[in-house]
């Protein structure tokens, strides 16, 4: 625990805040088979985390541990304590249902589901009960497609089913439909890898503004894209967290010659 | 040394105009892709042959089972016959129990000139006309006593050999006296037919009337309502119980033996032979369970057990073909498990389930083995008003008239494999139209 604060002291300090969420010696296993070796990672409030590494290395395990979607998966086991404002996940009185309505989530490849456009952002909100009427409902809709950035681009057609539209506009859908139910952390597990680099460019721009109002945990392949929308970045390697800390730094000078290998291309 | 050998003969050929080309053996490849499929082209036109064989012998045997040959004649309501001591007002049991056919022998004789007196001509004429006449007069009558001493209208079923006749089913260079029908009565028939008092309409009783010894009153109606009944049953408890297992196993249950058990024998169950399932519903549903035999109740309980396994099957094959990344979405939008599963698994999943359960039922439908076990094999000549009253089967009902040896039988048994088929048509045609309509769409 120690470390942790320690490590996340400098932002937190820098904002005077808490972190959102930490992990504390963070360990998951598939079965027998061991994926993350205890990892200590903080969050920070209203900043986009980056996770890099290359294939295989447990970011995007680490990710899924954080809304507990692992537990999707009968042989996945995790130890260690993460957090979310001070409260433990794993912990048996938190209800994942209410988690995954805080820590909200883009995945890899675009799932909208195949209902119309309106009823993929509609979803979240009403299961969870946050439109008191369907004016209500209407209002979160648009405002969570606008915030997307797909405003313009579907306000006509919003009957029409979301699995029609091109690739990034569904990934936008996603974010929309995850931005709805109003999560406090949004994880993306590699939104843009399906995606041309226009779509690319727009998500970007979009996690950027997203931060304002959220605080974002981003699983990316590139480290272009990990440099351009994160501040802070963390480089996980065989199931290890090798190196964390400011983007610029993790860039720039990193400390660990494994880090320096992967940014370089030398491994990876 | 050979390859030296080789290369240098290379090298000849590619100074010569044109190159050798290689022998990789294209030749046989060709050739035994054009037996292969030789082989599939043969064995689908044996498939269709054997199809249209049976298409034509049951319909050629079978469409004439859907006319049936009547006889319209004035029919007067003879008091003399039917009340002769005048006490329908004190003892309307008269009315039950009166001796009709011969009402209906006077008027055919009557329409045909024969001496009444004349009792072997009478017994002739009362061989053409069906004795469903008894029924037929017995509802008129009752319906309104006044028509007694009247003369009505009315249009009388011909006897079964009669309406083979009429259909030219019988052998005329058979000796008269091994025939069903003498030449006396084709001369009469020849008679009504010039008076136009023959006539030969669509069969409706064959789709209504109940078990009769007799072809002419024969007819499916207690198989297609006990059929109807058992489907019901089907549906009602297969289907729910069948979805219910399906999602639980696939979407709740965590993987260990204890499922895999289960799925090994359900997979076992689906091959169990349906006279096993007769079996068990004897014993459980009748002498456990005390309930009625002969019942549609019982033979839908008994089909349910064995549709199951379809069901159950086939659900899960939907359940799994919705792509998991639909799942990880609903869950990760905060969705519980089973918001997940009837928001979003289940509508997509529910072609396929449709599917499988029509193909279930059309199964089931066509089941005859289990239902002779459970004593669905029975002469049930009214129609049950609910699933606990004794009821035949549409399968078991040509079973039962396989064994009947009258000419006017065999067209019926024709007649009714034709209705049972129909029925099969509709169901998988439906089943691929569903699957049509809401195939994939993400």
């Amino acid at each position: 625990m120690t470390m942790t604060q320690m490590t996340a002291a400098a932002p937190a300090a820098a904002r005077n805040m808490p972190p959102k969420m930490v992990g504390d010696k963070v360990s998951v296993f598939y079965g027998e088979k061991q994926a993350l070796y205890d990892v200590d990672l903080s969050i920070e409030s209203n900043q986009v985390t980056s996770l890099i590494g290359p294939s295989g290395c447990g970011k995007s395990t680490f990710l899924r541990s954080l809304n507990r979607m692992n537990d999707t998966i009968d042989s996945c086991r995790v130890t260690g304590l993460i957090s979310l404002d001070g409260e433990d996940i794993y912990n048996p009185s938190i209800d994942v249902v209410e988690l995954r309505a805080r820590v909200g989530m883009v995945f890899q490849k675009p799932n909208p589901f195949p209902k119309s456009i309106y009823e993929n952002v509609a979803y979240g909100p009403k299961i969870h009960g946050l439109a008191h009427s369907k004016a209500d409902l209407d209002e979160i809709v648009v405002s969570s497609i606008r915030r997307a950035g797909l405003w313009d681009e579907v306000k006509d057609r919003l009957a029409e089913p979301g699995t029609g539209l091109s690739g990034g506009q569904q990934q936008r859908l996603c974010i929309a439909r995850a931005i709805a139910t109003q999560p406090e952390v949004l994880l993306m597990d590699e939104p843009c890898s399906a995606l041309d680099p226009i779509a690319t460019a727009v998500i970007e721009e979009l996690i950027d503004e997203l931060r304002e109002k959220f605080t974002i945990v981003i699983v990316t392949h590139s480290m272009q894209q990990a440099a351009r929308v994160s501040q802070k970045t963390a480089f996980f390697h065989l199931g290890k967290l090798i190196e964390e800390g400011k983007t610029e730094d993790i860039f720039t000078n990193p400390v660990n010659k494994k880090t320096q290998d992967y940014i370089t291309g030398r491994i990876g | 040394m050979t390859e030296a050998a080789m290369s240098s003969s290379t090298v000849a050929t590619t100074a010569s105009a044109t190159p050798a080309r290689r022998d990789i053996g294209l030749k046989k490849r060709h050739a035994a892709e054009a037996r292969f499929r030789f082989y599939g082209v043969a064995a689908i036109c044996i498939g269709i042959a054997f199809l249209a064989i049976l298409l034509v012998s049951i319909i050629g045997k079978g469409y004439t089972a859907f006319v049936q040959t009547s006889i319209s004649v004035p029919v007067y309501f003879d008091p003399q016959i039917i009340d002769k001591d005048n006490e329908r007002a004190a003892n309307p049991r008269v009315l039950v129990s009166a001796n009709y056919p011969v009402v209906a022998r006077n008027a055919v004789a009557a329409a045909l000139g024969v001496d009444p007196e004349d009792k072997a001509a009478m017994r002739q004429v009362a061989g053409m006309v069906s004795d469903g006449s008894r029924a037929q007069l017995r509802a008129m009558v009752q319906a309104n006593p006044s028509i007694i001493g009247t003369t009505q209208p009315v249009t009388l079923l011909a006897s079964g050999d009669l309406d083979s006749a009429n259909k030219g089913q019988v052998d005329l260079s058979v000796d008269e006296g091994r025939r069903k029908i003498n030449n006396q009565q084709l001369a009469w028939m020849q008679q009504l037919r010039q008076a136009g008092q023959l006539s030969t309409e669509f069969n409706w009783g064959l789709l209504t009337f109940g078990a009769s010894s007799r072809a002419e009153t024969a007819g499916l109606g207690v198989a297609l309502i006990g059929s109807a009944f058992m489907m019901l049953i089907v549906v009602a408890v297969g289907v729910p119980l069948g979805v219910a297992a399906s999602v639980y196993l696939e979407e709740f249950a965590k993987k260990n033996r204890f499922t895999d058990f289960v799925e090994v024998n359900i997979n076992n169950l689906a091959a169990v032979p349906s006279i096993v399932f007769g079996l068990l519903g004897l014993a459980v549903f009748i002498n456990f369970f005390g309930m009625p035999r002969s019942a549609p109740i019982v033979g839908g309980l008994v089909l349910t057990l064995m549709t199951l396994p379809t069901i159950i099957i086939a659900t899960r094959a939907a359940l799994r073909s919705v792509p998991p990344s639909i799942r990880t979405a609903a869950l990760g939008v905060g969705a519980s498990k089973m918001q997940m599963v009837f928001d979003h698994v289940l509508p997509l999943a529910t072609p396929g389930i449709l599917t499988g359960t029509i193909i279930g039922l059309a199964r089931a439908l066509g089941e005859t083995a289990p239902l002779l076990l459970i004593g669905m094999v029975a002469f049930v000549a009214d129609a049950p008003s609910n699933p606990l009253q004794p009821a035949t089967a549409l399968p078991v009902q040509i079973y039962m008239w396989t064994n009947e040896a009258e000419r006017a039988f065999v067209e019926r048994t024709s007649g009714a494999i034709i209705v049972l088929l129909v029925f099969l048509a509709i169901m998988n045609i439906t089943a691929i139209i569903l699957r049509r309509r809401f195939e994939r769409r993400w």
